[in-house]
């Protein structure tokens, strides 16, 4: 079962880079650098955002995620530190 | 741009700040025109656009549009020189009067974010909500009044790329006095406390030390160790000490707090539509396409395609007007001045010397009316978003394609257009590999070449050979980067975070104008470092003069600084198989690689006709032998040349473009060297390993 499946019956937190596209969470806490949580912040990204995976790049990396109204890129290896839960 | 700008008479100094993508350029040139100046922040490659407009009673005024940043909370040059010029730490520029603060009113959240950072610099700012066409398309509900009421400041909604709301912004900017902002963006209480706090400690001017404290105070370790002094890097420490022990993170709590109060406003005075009426934007629609696993990548290489086209095709027709021009003003300057040594340094050095500029004009511009395009309409993000996979395989960042791609053409436009890449260092190994792409200049040397190696080849197998060349570049130029990206330039790989801007129909109003900059740019600072360095080597080439007048031309370039200099590389490059007349070759083209072709010519005594021909040039290579009567252009050095020519630098345009965009001698001198480096080793290579398998 993939974590994302657990997630939905057990309400554990999942990643963002493990989100399927079109699906949304609400930000928990960052577990990445202070100045990459920060900045993801200060782009809008804060606890308690709305995210939505909106679509993959086709090579796999990065990922174009909505926030706030807007489309944002980031790179599954920070994505993977942005702890969310399912909505 | 040409007009100069008057400062000296300016009532008042007006900046334009906001997130990059909300139309502050398209303000900025609605509201200036064509009175405006590009030129750099001295001492870092941040461009510094200035211009001059008048006030709703005829004031002059100047107007400083300051690069797109998302806060104040800097991650990058061109963040930190907008921070700077609004807090008044550059000498260059003084602090504005006023800030007009550009948003997207179509994505308002994220926008208001640097905009309430702006309210605590105590500056009157005026909000410009621009592009209400998109936001009311959207479906969004903008209550004007109701944002002025809860921001305290000025909104002037607007339509800069038509002109909508220009009248009203002018009024706005020409009130005597300019209010200051009436309410100031949250703050938790304690933090607040503390800041001001700080504020009294610290040596900044009494109007920014509140502003200055508060950004120290939300700053991570490195960044305060980076920014401060011991004394204050420890009382900051101390202060973020007491606000973690009252529970609040001075790092998050801010940022919190205020995109609560920004998503308030948002709810009450920009409502969007519920989300059962939600649709799915044009730009959305696109997006499925353009970054579609398949059709993504059908229109990048599309649209790749023809603007790599349009550069080699479309620019050969200004290029060959340019150089017959360049030869009919040399003729008409042999018809004016008497033969002689002047006559040569007009028209062999400073009329070849201008044309050698010039010629690249068609390139450059082609180049950036397409990037102007790609930028404006949005796309540039999606490319970089389709690339960032493979570029980040050798540490670079997704934006460093296009630069490489232009390379192809020319390094020249390639080079220049890094500036959209925000990391300096990313920047760098850009620059530093992108003259490893294969250029259209290349091209003679490679045709020549070919042309002796395989005097009877079919057009498969010379393409085929020609191909290989433009794949050994390319893999060198990856390589390159992997290396300096783990050697030279070594760091924390930056997080990517890229805005994928919602696609916009482009200004060509702004293309033009961003174009004929980069043109000037190019030709007043690139020109005069070529213009001077053709000069240089026009006169090694001429002089000493021999005693004789009546020797043959290749005796008298033996008997010059450049000939003399061939003799002296001659130890160097006899590994290579090559003799003194190739190392004048060498020397002939470090000015641009296609002038081997004509300085063969010349060495080999061919008249000023078949000098240019690679057909003639070609015989007489083809018949030439060592003193011991082997020939001198065996296959394998032959081979050896080309990928010399693939690996070594010999352009000076590109050395002085590499100058002026890393402001430095520092990274083109390396350039050289690493460049010829590796040229050498190339060639070496290419001759020893081949004579080892019985090769000659």
């Amino acid at each position: 079962m993939s974590s994302e499946a657990i997630s939905q019956q057990t309400g554990a937190p999942v990643v963002l880079s493990e989100l399927s596209v079109g699906k949304k969470g609400r930000v928990v806490r960052f577990d990445l650098p202070p100045d990459q949580a920060g900045r993801l912040a200060e782009m809008g990204l804060t606890r308690g955002s709305v995210v939505e995976l909106v679509r993959i790049a086709p090579l796999g990396d990065p990922i174009d995620i909505k926030v706030r109204g807007y489309h944002l890129s980031l790179r599954k290896r920070e994505a993977a530190g942005v702890v969310i839960e399912l909505l | 741009m040409g007009s100069p700008v008057e400062t000296a008479d300016a009532v008042r100094h007006v900046a334009i700040a906001g997130n990059p993508n909300c139309g502050k350029t398209t303000l900025f040139n609605a509201l200036t025109g064509m009175r405006q100046k590009t030129g750099n922040y001295p001492g870092v490659t941040v461009e510094r656009k200035i211009g001059r407009f008048f006030g709703s009673h005829g004031e002059p005024m100047l107007l400083l549009d300051l690069p797109g940043s998302y806060s104040l909370q800097v991650r990058s040059l061109d963040e930190a020189v907008s921070r700077d010029v609004l807090l008044g730490r550059r000498e260059d520029t003084p602090r504005p009067d006023v800030i007009v603060a550009v948003v997207d009113a179509s994505n308002l959240e994220r926008n208001l974010y640097l905009v309430a950072q702006l309210l605590d610099l105590q500056l009157p700012v005026v909000l410009a909500l621009n592009m209400v066409d998109m936001a009311e398309q959207a479906g969004i509900h903008l209550d004007i009044k109701g944002l002025e009421e809860a921001l305290g400041i000025p909104v002037i909604p607007m339509i800069a790329s038509r002109g909508v709301g220009l009248i009203e912004l002018r009024q706005a900017l020409s009130c005597q006095p300019l209010p200051m902002p009436a309410r100031k963006a949250p703050i938790p209480e304690a933090m607040e406390r503390e800041a001001q706090a700080l504020a009294q400690e610290l040596k900044s001017a009494p109007e920014v030390a509140y502003s200055e404290a508060l950004l120290l105070l939300t700053q991570h370790e490195q960044g305060l160790k980076e920014q401060a002094d011991a004394a204050t890097v420890q009382r900051v420490q101390a202060a973020q000490q007491r606000l973690r022990s009252q529970g609040i993170d001075p790092l998050s709590a801010l940022v919190e707090l205020r995109y609560e109060w920004i998503a308030d406003i948002c709810a009450r005075y920009a409502r969007k539509p519920e989300e059962a009426a939600y649709q799915l934007t044009l730009s959305d629609r696109l997006d499925a396409y353009l970054t579609h696993r398949i059709w993504g990548w059908l229109a990048f290489v599309g649209a790749m395609a023809l603007m790599f086209f349009s550069i080699f095709t479309l620019a050969e027709y200004p290029m060959e007007w340019i150089e017959a021009g360049q030869e009919w003003v040399g003729e008409l300057a042999k018809a004016w001045i008497p033969e002689g040594d002047l006559q040569s340094l007009v028209v062999d050095g400073i009329i070849a010397g201008v044309g050698g500029v010039l010629v690249f004009l068609p390139q450059i511009l082609i180049l950036f009316f397409f990037l102007g395009l790609l930028e404006d309409s949005g796309y540039m993000a999606r490319a970089a978003f389709l690339m960032d996979r493979l570029m980040s395989s050798v540490g670079l960042h997704g934006k460093s394609f296009i630069p490489m791609l232009s390379s192809y053409a020319c390094a020249i436009p390639g080079i220049m257009a890094t500036r959209t890449i925000e990391n300096p260092k990313d920047r760098l190994v850009t620059i530093l590999v992108a003259p490893l792409m294969s250029c259209s200049a290349r091209l003679p040397v490679y045709i020549l070449m070919i042309a002796l190696l395989l005097p009877q080849g079919t057009s498969w197998a010379k393409a085929g050979i020609m191909l290989s060349m433009y794949a050994l570049g390319t893999a060198t130029a990856f390589l390159m980067a992997w290396l300096f990206k783990r050697t030279l330039l070594k760091g924390e790989t930056p997080m990517l975070l890229l805005e994928l801007p919602p696609y916009r129909l482009p200004s060509l109003r702004n293309i033009v104008i961003r174009m004929v900059e980069r043109a000037g740019i190019f030709v007043k600072r690139a020109g005069t470092v070529i213009l001077a360095l053709s000069v240089i080597l026009w006169a090694l080439l001429t002089y000493p003069k021999p005693a004789d007048p009546e020797i043959p031309r290749g005796e008298a370039l033996a008997q010059s600084y450049a000939g003399k200099m061939g003799h002296a590389i001659e130890p160097f490059i006899k590994p290579l198989g090559y003799d003194w007349k190739i190392g004048v070759g060498l020397i002939g083209s470090f000015a641009a690689r296609e002038l081997f072709v004509s300085t063969m010519g010349m060495i080999y005594n061919l008249d000023d006709e078949h000098a240019e021909e690679v057909d003639s040039v070609k015989e007489v290579m083809a018949k030439e032998t060592h003193p011991d009567g082997s020939p001198v252009y065996t296959p394998l050095v032959c081979i050896g040349l080309m990928v010399f020519y693939v690996l070594a630098m010999q352009c000076i345009s590109t050395v002085a473009v590499v100058r002026r965009e890393t402001n430095s001698w520092k990274w083109p001198l390396f350039q050289i060297a690493y460049m010829t480096a590796l040229a050498w080793i190339g060639a070496f290579l290419v001759v020893h390993i081949g004579r080892l398998f019985g090769f000659s």
